[in-house]
């Protein structure tokens, strides 16, 4: 069964999992955000042609 | 293999499928191994603090992976002058320090309530830290340096000689008192292993930040790749 009351280790559990949370959503975001702008600078002056 | 590691081509078309594939393996898992991880029994001494476990280890597994990965393709781009490589190093660094950030960070979180202190400088966290100030190291020199082509290879040095690091950051807790635990997963002695219970959702996320290095860090060179392209068209135009 899902056990999501963590006790007495709350306090140190949740901030664990909130900051990995965060550092991963940073990683994913700034990676995908990076990329979407490389390509739109790329399509703009015609590099994308030859990749697809 | 070669043509894949010299040719952007080659490399663009393959990573085209490979993250997103990535992507979806890694979100299937992580989600299988965060359900595992939290209908798992409490530990009989740690309480609820055993399930920082799930996500500690698999970050300090994907910090190492991901300096080796450097490292090789540090050399590469040193000895066979492979630009592709450059581009793969360059785009692994912070990732590496993100993931080596979380192995710090949430071994702090687990080591208070077990140990009963945040820090301690012994081999391993010393070690790891090091590992840290090795990525932030790595990517400042970079960005201080100018031509890419020097950048490139003061990096590749730095990641090189870096790499001494990583035994020691897994031998340490054979070499010296420690805190820190011996392995309790694949190298670890006949009796001290984890448990199935705990062992499927460890490694259940163990592929899950694998899979997200791998797709993140293909993600990175194709947009190294690109931006690579647009400074040579960027100089084309200028010199014209």
């Amino acid at each position: 069964m899902l056990d999501l009351d963590a006790g007495a280790y709350a306090p140190y559990l949740w901030p664990a999992f909130a900051i990995t949370g965060l550092v991963l959503g940073w990683m994913i975001l700034d990676s995908l955000l990076a990329a979407r702008s490389a390509r739109k600078a790329a399509r703009a002056r015609g590099l994308e042609d030859d990749w697809s | 293999m070669v043509s894949f590691l010299t040719n952007p081509r080659a490399f663009m078309a393959f990573s085209r499928i490979a993250a997103p594939v990535l992507g979806v393996a890694t979100t299937i898992a992580m989600l299988w191994g965060l359900w595992l991880g939290f209908t798992a029994p409490e530990d009989y001494q740690q309480g609820d603090a055993i399930r920082i476990l799930f996500i500690h280890v698999p970050a300090a597994w994907v910090a190492m992976f991901a300096y080796l990965c450097l490292g090789v393709a540090s050399l590469l781009n040193l000895v066979f002058r492979q630009a592709l490589a450059d581009l793969a190093a360059r785009a692994c660094a912070p990732l590496g320090a993100g993931f080596t950030a979380l192995a710090l960070v949430t071994g702090s979180f687990w080591g208070r309530p077990t140990w009963g202190t945040w820090w301690e400088w012994d081999g391993r966290m010393t070690s790891v830290l090091v590992l840290f100030l090795l990525w932030l190291a790595y990517i400042a020199l970079r960005a201080s340096i100018d031509d890419e082509a020097r950048a490139a290879r003061a990096g590749a040095i730095l990641a090189l000689v870096g790499l001494v690091n990583l035994p020691v950051i897994h031998f340490s807790v054979y070499w010296w008192n420690s805190l820190h635990q011996g392995s309790s997963t694949f190298a670890a002695d006949k009796g001290d292993g984890l448990p199935a219970v705990y062992m499927t959702p460890l490694i259940l996320m163990g592929l899950a930040y694998m899979g997200l290095f791998g797709a993140l860090w293909l993600t990175r060179i194709r947009t190294e790749v690109r931006r690579r392209r647009l400074r040579a068209a960027a100089l084309r135009d200028a010199e014209d």
